[in-house]
């Protein structure tokens, strides 16, 4: 009897572990191999932090110096590694400031998760010192979330808020949890999740489908895709590129599609949307067959619906039920993980090539080359343009680089003309438009893509708001190339006020301080610009430092982002001036 | 598209937050919930809401698609008036002596086929179980004789067509 009860001990042993709550969480991270979080330390969230200092030769904790950078950190992470973004944060105000991140990368469909200490479970509800609830406020923004409040619940809960958070379309997780059940403890054993019998990630591929969107592709005379961020969550890029290749099919990308297809390929034709290219604007209302692939027809892309691409049949390749028929009807309707089903679809497609249709791209291009990029990114007027920054850049990453932006008319500059030789490369705030999204996001694609190089493009109001996150570039050496395009103004709501408000420009000048300074304050090399002649040396400067580098470059203040698709006008009346 | 009513069934995993979940759905689209009732469904441990909306169907087919994806929900449902079979049920508390008084009262209690709870010295309570405008006619019947309190419930609804949601969780649980 005796050696069976201390067999059975010696097997318990073997499989759990007695340990707290706040221990415990650090086993699931790293069993779900995490090895970097970003967040700040507060009341509620100490006993997982004294535990993060145990644990620190496994697992980094970058502190940010605002919960909020902490998130677009997580973010940025994310988007270049593919994997799941770790922040932390305490109750109360710490939770709050991580609100705008997740909103973000819910609506950017960003695999993260959110750890936030909670008030003892004795306490909840009773207004105790920083409680908020952080649960019902996260809701709306948030893939899933869940309290812990019985340390018994960790594992699982755990491994179920990874699993949701990169499963399917990709989403933040929220996990709230109480100090009670950190302190606690559990025999512990991680098992990492494996399905949720309520959530269905990726829909069957309907075969059915697929057949007659390739029936409806091999007949179409003027095909055109639109891809979006699905093609490089789904990791799909190369089905995409056989696609556009054996249909000979012009191909342009959303915002958040940006760098899933060479920039440089023949058939990548430009960006659609609000300030995307001429012709694949225009044309979007004389194709006969519209292809969208990943991506959800948001507003900025499609301008007026009532006018939007009636002409052609759609079809729409969507991880997420319920973004078809949202806001285009779609005629064939494909569901499932872009890879699999741009695969299936493959062998259904004759091969083909469509000239003339492919020349009536060129031809925009063309008018739009002369008429607006040429002054753009070879201007030969006095003030420096953003284009011709971003194109020095290009020239001397040789189109490798990671381009992180921030909000606002730089960033539509950067996204127009930036080039690209590889995938995952762009990382930005699309569908949320986050200003103050840029440097904190850098830093976290530089630290998962230690290897490239990652340059933050930003403006002077969107640096502003998360400036403080210079500390953490100083403190962990973080080798980023920070490109401060400072027109004074908060330049995007200036041109609208321009527009559309007759010039009244109501709080959109900025009297900035020194960024030179401030940047050297964080002993970050630092250089400004205010001559064209001075340019190439200085971005080539930036490029060869292996240190963190901060260059600001002074352009010109009233410059307008064009092309424009106004508010609630047709994608066929885009504006070049 | 022509607005009508709707009644919308979600089955879900009984899970605290899931209400605050999907009634923000409604919320971020400006559609008032008419009436919602939660209770259990058919299968074990499978919670389902009952959901009334007048809006249109191709309103009422997104939200469904947002609430269908959240993740405890296992499907989501919409069916006008027609395709489903449906009951509310209402409560009211009347002064006692009023039986006695107003024989009339006692003709409106079987005319509309409704239930006597409890009688106290005080009040008695009448049950009425019913479409929506059955009990309203009943109100409209007591109303002149004075009603101390009035409650009804949410929409409760089966379909006339099979839900296959046992098939479909039976599905999931092989996968």
């Amino acid at each position: 009897m005796e050696t069976l009860k201390t067999k059975k001990e010696e097997k318990k042993k073997e499989t759990t572990m007695r340990i707290s709550g706040a221990e415990a969480i650090i086993h699931c991270l790293l069993a779900e191999g995490v090895d970097l979080i970003y967040g700040y330390p507060g009341g509620a969230i100490m006993p997982v932090y004294d535990e993060l200092y145990k644990f620190q030769d496994k697992l980094t904790h970058i502190l940010t110096r605002h919960e909020q950078g902490a998130t677009h950190a997580a973010q940025g992470y994310a988007r270049v590694t593919g994997k799941v973004g770790v922040a932390m944060a305490t109750s109360g105000p710490g939770a709050t400031n991580l609100v705008t991140g997740i909103a973000d990368a819910q609506i950017d469909s960003t695999p993260m998760v959110c750890i936030t200490g909670q008030v003892t479970r004795s306490l909840l509800g009773s207004d105790a010192f920083q409680e908020t609830d952080i649960v019902g406020i996260s809701t709306p923004v948030t893939k899933w979330n869940y309290q812990i409040t019985r340390v018994e619940e960790i594992p699982e809960i755990m491994a179920k808020a990874f699993y949701i958070a990169k499963s399917g379309r990709p989403g933040p997780v929220l996990i709230d949890i109480t100090k009670n059940a950190q302190f606690d403890e559990l025999d512990f054993k991680y098992e990492k999740c494996t399905g949720v019998r309520s959530y269905k990630p990726v829909p069957e591929p309907d075969t059915a489908a697929i057949e007659k969107a390739a029936e409806l592709i091999n007949n179409a005379k003027k095909p055109y895709i639109v891809f979006g961020q699905g093609v490089i969550l789904g990791k799909a890029e190369e089905e995409l590129k056989a696609l556009v290749e054996k249909a000979g099919i012009p191909a342009a990308w959303t915002i958040l599609g940006l760098s899933a297809m060479d920039s440089d390929h023949p058939l990548n034709v430009g960006m659609v949307g609000m300030h995307g290219n001429y012709g694949p604007n225009i044309l979007t209302n004389e194709c006969d067959v519209l292809i969208a692939i990943g991506m959800r027809f948001d507003d900025r892309v499609t301008g007026n619906l009532a006018t939007y691409a009636k002409q052609a049949k759609v079809i729409h390749f969507e991880i997420d039920p319920a973004e078809i028929n949202k806001n285009v009807k779609a005629d064939v309707a494909v569901l499932g993980n872009s890879k699999e089903t741009l695969g299936m679809l493959l062998p259904l497609i004759n091969e083909n090539s469509h000239p003339d249709w492919v020349a009536e791209f060129e031809a925009k291009h063309q008018i739009e080359y002369d008429t607006l990029i040429k002054n753009d990114i070879y201007p030969t007027k006095e003030g420096l343009t953003m284009g011709e920054v971003i194109e020095q850049i290009n020239e001397a990453s040789g189109h490798k680089a990671v381009m992180v932006s921030d909000v606002g008319q730089h960033q539509m500059i950067a996204c127009r003309y930036a080039k690209f030789k590889q995938t995952m490369s762009n990382v930005t705030s699309g569908g949320l438009g986050t200003m103050g999204f840029g440097l904190p996001a850098a830093i976290g694609a530089k630290m998962g893509a230690m290897d490239r190089e990652v340059v933050a493009i930003i403006g002077d109001g969107g640096y502003q708001m998360t400036i403080q996150e210079l500390g953490v570039i100083f403190q962990h050496n973080v080798p980023v190339k920070i490109v401060v395009l400072n027109n004074e103004h908060l330049g995007m709501v200036r041109q609208w006020q321009e527009l559309f408000f007759e010039s009244r420009y109501a709080s959109t000048v900025m009297t900035n301080p020194d960024f030179v300074k401030i940047a050297e304050g964080y002993h970050i090399k630092s250089r400004r610009v205010v001559e064209r002649s001075e340019l190439k040396d200085a971005v080539e400067e930036m490029m060869a430092s292996k240190d963190p580098y901060f260059l600001e470059v002074k352009v010109e203040k009233e410059d307008n982002v064009f092309p424009m698709i106004p508010t609630g006008a047709s994608v066929a009346d885009i504006r070049l001036k | 598209m022509e607005k009508q009513w709707y009644t919308i069934s979600v089955y879900s995993e009984n899970h605290v937050g899931l209400l605050n979940r999907i009634s923000g759905i409604f919320l971020k689209r400006h559609i008032n919930i008419e009436s919602l009732n939660v209770s259990k469904s058919e299968i074990d441990g499978v919670s389902k809401f009952t959901i009334v909306v007048n809006t249109t169907e191709d309103w009422t087919r997104k939200i469904v698609g947002q609430i269908e994806k959240q993740i405890e929900v296992i499907k989501a449902y919409y069916h006008t008036d027609d395709e489903t079979i449906y009951q509310e049920s209402a409560l009211f508390k009347i002064a006692s002596h009023l039986l006695f008084d107003e024989r009339q009262i006692q003709n409106i209690i079987k005319e509309h086929n409704s239930q006597i709870v409890t009688v106290s010295r005080e009040f008695f309570v009448l049950a009425k179980t019913g479409r929506r405008h059955e009990i309203d006619e009943m109100h409209d019947a007591l109303e002149p004789y004075g009603i101390m309190q009035f409650v009804r419930s949410g929409r409760i609804a089966v379909t006339k067509a099979a839900m296959p949601i046992s098939e479909l969780l039976e599905e999931f649980q092989e996968n």
